[in-house]
């Protein structure tokens, strides 16, 4: 559903352009579950970003579901975004004033749907929040936080969530809670999900894992851990080292 | 996003900020409110002046002594009026046969005096004229009776009150058959009459030539009949101003010709010691006075309306803020799939409903200051105040337009943000 060819993505530094990406080949089945490795500056969140069309490629071309991204103009992007895009994001990126609900509520009031409070209800009743949809993100934990930013991903049945850095934010415990939420949602209902993470033992949720360096992909592999609970509750098969 | 659902959450945005929204408003409210009653004085101060000239009577001739020697004590009691005209070149002038488009014809003298009645005493304007007055001026008496001819010819004291006189003297209490006791003259020399009272006139209000109510009308010669100093050579009495009504506008030039020819062969002159003023004239001198504070007061709205723009460059610097504030919220709803456009009209109708609100709080305040100015006197000038639609429309407009104009910019600066900076923005 997404097929990436020689993506390269330039900045400029003041005058000295910066190449982020040279040269990204890569293609997503739907269903699967991606996780991006790789250091601090090797471009992933770059990546990110241009698979969830919020920033363009220099050069290169993007298909997403067929359609090719890379010719759309910014009211397109924008369409795209609310209907096949979800992000979720290491700081939540909550709106500090609304209330759970109205948060989830908002991409489909970009979108025009009437009866979006229901939908609202309804996926933060899925993430287990049915309690707290008239909180604010003040009153809630960061587990909590995060989930109703997951929830405001899924209330648009997108078909493919981008995570940069989901659990960068929580406590080991939350963050392997919300990486078990991923997993289920990719077994479940066939969402296609990529995690940008720097951390092996989230990384280690996906079916497939692929690490950047310099802005090229250096290495791209099935998740060698077969029962993808890294957390080792009756794993049949050693993972590698 | 749809419009219903902007607006909802512009105001939810507004009013998470209550007290930086109502100074933001404050501005607009301000000039709004400002322009509106200024236009009103201004317009009521033009209605006005109308309506004092309406109030004069309508095609009126006015005859004026021209440049004359009065004696010393004739003119601390007369305040230095010439005396050339006297009450028969009024009664010449209303021979039907000579001047058939004449209707009415009322000589008028008038000085100051004091009027004690009871425990009460005011100050006021004493008109001595004649029947025809009532006609003349189309001023009438409300209760009792006006001065008639055979009061002219029995000189009698008898007083016609107007209706504030009447009411500062008597109070609620009929004044009819009642007397009062008029003093007249400087404090050395003062003279003092005793006056029954056998009417009172209708209400009026002020026209071109003052307020109207606070008058006293008694025949023509009584006061000079009775005074010595004041007494006429020939027992005829002096007149300060002749009003004459023709039956139309158009005979003004051949009345003004004819009857400026008479006076001069009866007072045996060659060049006139008279003016004849038409109700035009009184009215372009009028008018000559007011427009300097038309001026002024045309002025003092624009001031207002600069108030107006500096309430928008306020709107915009908030606006501009907000937007600042508000950048990771930006980069929010775009990622959400807002468009540039969504963003556009999400901070452009934030500007908007705090400049209408605004606008429509000027409106209300505007419209209650100019409602409590009407009618009061402010710095010793009567204020009339005219609210017309027209002012609201404009202040309203003005306002909405300042809001988009104002508006416009900051929203623009907002659309256009990068959402991935927008995101990081800390």
């Amino acid at each position: 559903m997404v097929k990436l060819t020689d993506i390269t993505k330039v900045y400029l530094a003041g005058d000295v352009p910066v190449p982020a990406l040279r040269g990204i080949n890569l293609g997503i089945g739907e269903g699967d579950f991606l996780a991006i490795m790789g250091p601090s500056g090797s471009g992933k969140s770059t990546l990110l970003n241009i698979l969830g069309c919020l920033d363009k490629p220099t050069s290169g071309k993007y298909e997403l579901d067929g359609l090719e991204v890379s010719a759309l103009d910014e009211k397109q992007l924008a369409v795209i975004r609310n209907r096949k895009i979800g992000f979720v994001f290491q700081s939540f990126n909550l709106l500090r004033r609304l209330p759970a609900v109205e948060q989830v509520e908002l991409p489909l009031l970009y979108r025009r749907v009437s009866d979006r409070r229901r939908l609202a209800l309804q996926a933060l009743g899925d993430l287990g929040l049915a309690e707290r949809v008239a909180h604010r993100p003040t009153q809630l934990s960061g587990g909590e936080q995060q989930r109703v930013g997951i929830a405001r991903c899924l209330v648009t049945n997108p078909s493919l969530i981008l995570a940069d850095e989901p659990t960068g934010a929580l406590d080991t415990a939350t963050g392997h809670e919300i990486m078990r939420i991923f997993q289920r949602l990719n077994g479940e209902r066939d969402i296609t999900i990529v995690v940008v993470t720097h951390e092996r033992e989230i990384a280690a949720y996906a079916r497939r894992i692929i690490h950047l360096q310099d802005g090229e992909i250096v290495s791209d592999e099935p998740n060698s851990s077969s029962d993808r609970s890294p957390s080792g509750d009756g794993g049949s098969e050693a993972s590698t080292a | 996003m749809s419009i219903i659902d902007t607006i909802r959450s512009a105001i939810a945005a507004l009013t998470a900020n209550k007290l930086r929204s109502s100074l933001t408003m404050l501005g607009i409210i301000i000039g709004v409110s400002a322009v509106i009653t200024l236009m009103a004085v201004g317009q009521g101060s033009q209605k006005g002046v109308t309506e004092r000239i309406q109030g004069l009577g309508s095609n009126l001739l006015f005859i004026r002594p021209g440049q004359s020697q009065a004696s010393d004590v004739q003119s601390a009691v007369y305040g230095g009026q010439a005396l050339t005209l006297v009450d028969t070149d009024a009664y010449a002038i209303s021979d039907p046969e000579q001047f058939p488009y004449v209707e009415g014809v009322a000589p008028q003298v008038d000085f100051e005096a004091r009027l004690i009645a009871g425990g009460e005493n005011t100050t006021t304007s004493v008109i001595g004229t004649t029947p025809d007055y009532q006609y003349v001026r189309d001023f009438y008496v409300g209760k009792g009776q006006f001065i008639s001819e055979d009061d002219i010819a029995r000189k009698g004291l008898v007083a016609v009150l107007g209706d504030r006189v009447a009411e500062t003297l008597f109070g609620d209490s009929d004044p009819i058959g009642k007397s009062v006791r008029l003093v007249v003259g400087p404090a050395t020399m003062a003279l003092t009459f005793n006056f029954r009272v056998i009417g009172v006139m209708e209400p009026k209000g002020a026209t071109a030539i003052g307020d109207e109510d606070d008058l006293m009308f008694i025949p023509l010669p009584t006061m000079q009949a009775r005074i010595p100093f004041l007494r006429h050579p020939q027992g005829l009495s002096n007149v300060f101003q002749i009003s004459i009504k023709v039956s139309s506008r158009d005979d003004f030039d051949r009345a003004e010709k004819e009857i400026a020819a008479l006076l001069l062969e009866r007072h045996n002159v060659s060049e006139p010691d008279f003016e004849i003023l038409t109700q035009t004239d009184v009215a372009n001198l009028e008018a000559a006075e007011t427009e300097i504070s038309q001026t002024l007061w045309a002025a003092m709205a624009a001031i207002a309306g600069i108030s107006l723009v500096v309430g928008g460059i306020g709107i915009m610097n908030i606006m501009l803020v907000s937007v600042t504030e508000r950048i990771r919220e930006i980069g929010i709803r775009k990622a959400v799939g807002a468009t540039q456009g969504d963003i556009l009209m999400q901070f452009l109708v934030e500007a908007l409903m705090v400049t209408m609100a605004g606008g429509v709080i000027g409106v209300v305040l505007g419209v209650t200051l100019s409602t409590l100015a009407d009618g009061r006197t402010i710095l010793e000038q009567s204020v009339r105040a005219d609210v017309s639609p027209v002012a609201v429309i404009l202040a309203f407009g003005v306002s909405a337009a300042i809001g988009l104009f104002f508006g416009i910019y900051p929203a623009y600066n907002a659309s256009r943000l990068n959402p991935i900076e927008a995101l990081h923005h800390e």
